[in-house]
């Protein structure tokens, strides 16, 4: 790379005067002055531009270089905490407390308590995030199709929030109306139906804040006769507006920018595996899940128990969800990220690591 | 009065006022909630390109320490080394980004701190800028030389000409020397406030101008007025040299500032619009070599050690120049051309009051009021303007 510098500045010297260079400086340069300029010199020098405008932009070149730039990696880990929360809501179901109704139905006992909670969104950048049990997302509230719900929700926040199921259920319990002052309580009662992926989030207005903010988690029914046994993974899809200007800052699943990218997912190869994929990210309008070197099969919604179609990128809206199956022919390191790039580059990115 | 009495008067307020700065952080402070935003700010000082890196400096010019925690380009999170990461007030950092990027595109760097806010600094059009090499510094010294002592030296070349003329068309040649020297100051001045108004509000431009600016100009008063005082005639041969010095030294001032902007510009690896731009501030400059060379070209050269003289008044306005764009080329800062072009703008006004003086005492009455010496002003403020040109589009 020493040696590149020494030929680069050799070059300036040399051709100082020579043709080429004036055409490629002068389209560079001048519009380098251009930019910087705004603080950098007076306007006499940055009156150069128009000059520029006027020479031939062709002399593009690839400058190849010192090959030792990690793409997509980054300079610091997220602490141990943050990493633990986008693995707890990977793996971990909130079955509630269980017990059975006089007519023999199962009941579920759920308590959800509505957190104000400063939250590492990704290495190093904290979010003032408003949470359910102080993450985002908030648990995996999970349940078999039939059973009756009962879901304590405490609001612990400084802000008036609710708990919106997606689902069927009676309209005074859909979380829209009966908004839950800071300081008090609500439970939200209804029958588990239908069975398939679903979610849960807040909707007290201005909705997009209280989106945005972290109000939201996977919602699973499952079907009376289970699905076949396998490994299962929850990736609830978001993004965070970490600076307020309605754009997002950092794209992740489950909360931390990257948190599989660092920490891998482990898998056998030919083991079974199901994801539960959710998607909430606020402001951008879709966002999707992309799998390497295999194709998974789509359950949209989850309310079918069979597969829509066998595909490797699935788009979703916000709101909308669906269940994926697969299983790895071969070992090797597989990517998984958005296959919007810009989502991948800011954060929403892993890796599944493939054994024997 | 006693004397005791009198420091009593004169330090009480600050007594009084140390009393109240303890008293308002030692408890006060808690009635007066500070509001719990952290007051972010990171200003790019210089974003650039060398092969296969991107490379920026920042300085944190809020109130409040920041802390980087992630880099990005082009909207995609992107490995850095970040020399500092934790910045407390106008603390520095050096940002190295391995990065391959294409010749000409734009790019736009992020910092996005602890708390989520994200500051930017963009490169318009990427291009490979020079490193400090021997190669370059001849480069750099050679431009200064055309920009700064060429055009000087050739100025100075009308002495013998200038000797010649005498009465009226000597008050026209001093006249045309003020109205350059009134445009070069008017046009520093409105760089610096345009500077001023760009850098970040934690340098306090404006006051930045007025401290260099005033400065300049009341010091070089001062030391032309202690001067003058103990060289009695102010038509002496002395006194002409000490104005033809404070010319010359208002000009290398001037002339240090701007070779910090043409050094600044060829960094950028703007080599190609140097030919050009050159040629333009060859011939904007020759007339400073005019304005060193009027107040002594009456003087003669044999027998006297003027001729040294003139050379080291040529060194004084044109080197400074070649100073000026290695600076600008290895280590620029906009503080710094603002410093200079605050400074060489006060020395040129109060040069401007020493031509007046120095043509008031050769002919005893205000001759730039005539219509030959307003003609002359208006013809040298023209002739700065037209050439002015080549260096404006």
């Amino acid at each position: 790379m020493n040696k590149d510098k020494q030929n680069g500045s050799d070059e300036t010297f040399s051709s100082f005067f020579s043709r080429r260079k004036f055409l490629k400086a002068g389209i560079g340069g001048a519009l380098g002055i251009a930019g910087m300029a705004t603080w950098l010199f007076p306007k006499w020098i940055r009156g150069e531009d128009h000059m520029a405008d006027a020479s031939n932009p062709h002399d593009h070149s690839n400058h190849g270089g010192s090959g030792m730039d990690q793409v997509h990696s980054m300079n610091k880990k997220a602490s141990a905490n943050a990493y633990q929360s986008a693995q707890q809501a990977l793996t971990t179901f909130d079955y509630g407390k269980v017990s059975k109704l006089p007519d023999g139905r199962t009941l579920r006992e759920y308590t959800m308590l509505a957190q104000d909670n400063e939250i590492e969104v990704a290495p190093g950048v904290f979010y003032p995030a408003w949470t359910y049990n102080g993450t985002a997302p908030g648990p995996t509230i999970r349940a078999t199709e039939g059973d009756l719900l009962r879901i304590k929700f405490d609001n612990g926040s400084a802000h008036p929030h609710t708990i919106h199921f997606h689902g069927i259920h009676p309209g005074n319990m859909d979380g829209s109306f009966e908004i839950v002052q800071p300081g008090k309580s609500f439970t939200y009662e209804f029958t588990a139906e239908p069975f398939g992926l679903h979610l849960y989030h807040c909707h007290s207005m201005p909705l997009k804040k209280h989106i945005e903010k972290g109000l939201y988690g996977a919602f699973i029914i499952d079907p009376k006769e289970p699905r076949k046994k396998m490994k299962e993974l929850v990736m609830v899809m978001n993004a965070f507006d970490t600076d307020f200007d309605g754009e997002n800052e950092f794209y992740t699943v489950n909360g931390l920018a990257n948190a599989f990218l660092d920490h891998p997912i482990q898998l056998k190869v030919g083991e079974e595996v199901r994801i539960y994929l959710v998607n909430v990210t606020e402001f951008d309008l879709i966002n999707s899940f992309h799998l390497h070197g295999n194709m998974f099969k789509l359950y949209r919604t989850g309310t079918s128990l069979t597969h829509y179609e066998i595909t490797d990128t699935v788009m979703l809206c916000q709101g909308e969800r669906s269940v994926l199956e697969f299983s790895y022919k071969f070992p090797g390191k597989y990517m998984f990220h958005a296959h919007q790039s810009e989502f991948a580059e800011l954060g929403w990115m892993g890796l599944f690591e493939v054994t024997e | 009065m006693s004397t005791s009495k009198k420091w009593f008067l004169g330090l009480l307020p600050v007594v009084l006022l140390a009393l109240m700065i303890v008293g308002l952080f030692s408890g006060i402070d808690r009635l007066i909630p500070r509001a719990n935003i952290p007051l972010e700010e990171i200003s790019f000082d210089r974003v650039w390109v060398v092969e296969g890196k991107i490379l920026a400096k920042v300085t944190n010019t809020g109130a409040d320490p920041v802390t980087i925690a992630q880099v990005t380009v082009n909207d995609a999170m992107w490995n850095a080394d970040v020399s500092k990461s934790e910045l407390g007030r106008f603390d520095q950092s050096d940002i190295t980004i391995p990065f391959h990027w294409v010749e000409g595109e734009p790019y736009v760097v992020t910092l996005v701190t602890s708390t989520g806010a994200k500051f930017t600094g963009e490169i318009a059009a990427a291009m490979e800028v020079s490193q400090a090499t021997p190669a370059t510094f001849g480069l750099y010294a050679l431009i200064g030389l055309f920009v700064g002592v060429i055009p000087v030296l050739l100025g100075m070349l009308w002495k013998p000409f200038v000797a010649k003329l005498g009465g009226k068309s000597y008050t026209f040649v001093l006249a045309v020397t003020i109205g350059l020297l009134i445009f070069l100051g008017v046009d520093s001045l409105n760089e610096a406030f345009e500077l001023a108004d760009q850098i970040p509000g934690a340098f306090q431009g404006v006051g930045i101008i007025l401290l260099g600016g005033l400065g300049s100009f009341l010091i070089l008063s001062a030391i032309s007025s202690y001067t003058e005082a103990r060289q009695g005639d102010p038509a002496s041969y002395q006194a002409k040299l000490t104005v033809a010095y404070l010319v010359a030294l208002g000009i290398g001032i001037h002339n240090l500032g701007e070779g910090l902007a043409i050094g600044a510009a060829f960094t950028l690896g703007n080599v190609a619009m140097g030919a050009f731009l050159i040629m333009g501030f060859t011939l904007h400059n020759i007339t400073e070599g005019l304005a060193i060379v009027a107040p002594v070209a009456r003087e003669k050269t044999k027998g006297s050690n003027l001729f040294i003289h003139l050379l080291i008044l040529g060194a004084m306005g044109g080197v400074p120049a070649i100073l000026g764009t290695w600076i600008g080329g290895f280590v620029y800062s906009p503080i710094w051309s603002l410093i200079f072009l605050s400074i060489g703008a006060g020395a040129i006004f109060q040069v401007v009051i020493q031509v007046f003086r120095l043509e008031r005492s050769e002919s005893n009455r205000a001759t730039f009021l005539t219509p030959v010496g307003v003609a002359g002003l208006l013809t040298g403020i023209v002739v700065m303007y037209i050439t002015a040109l080549f260096v404006t589009v």
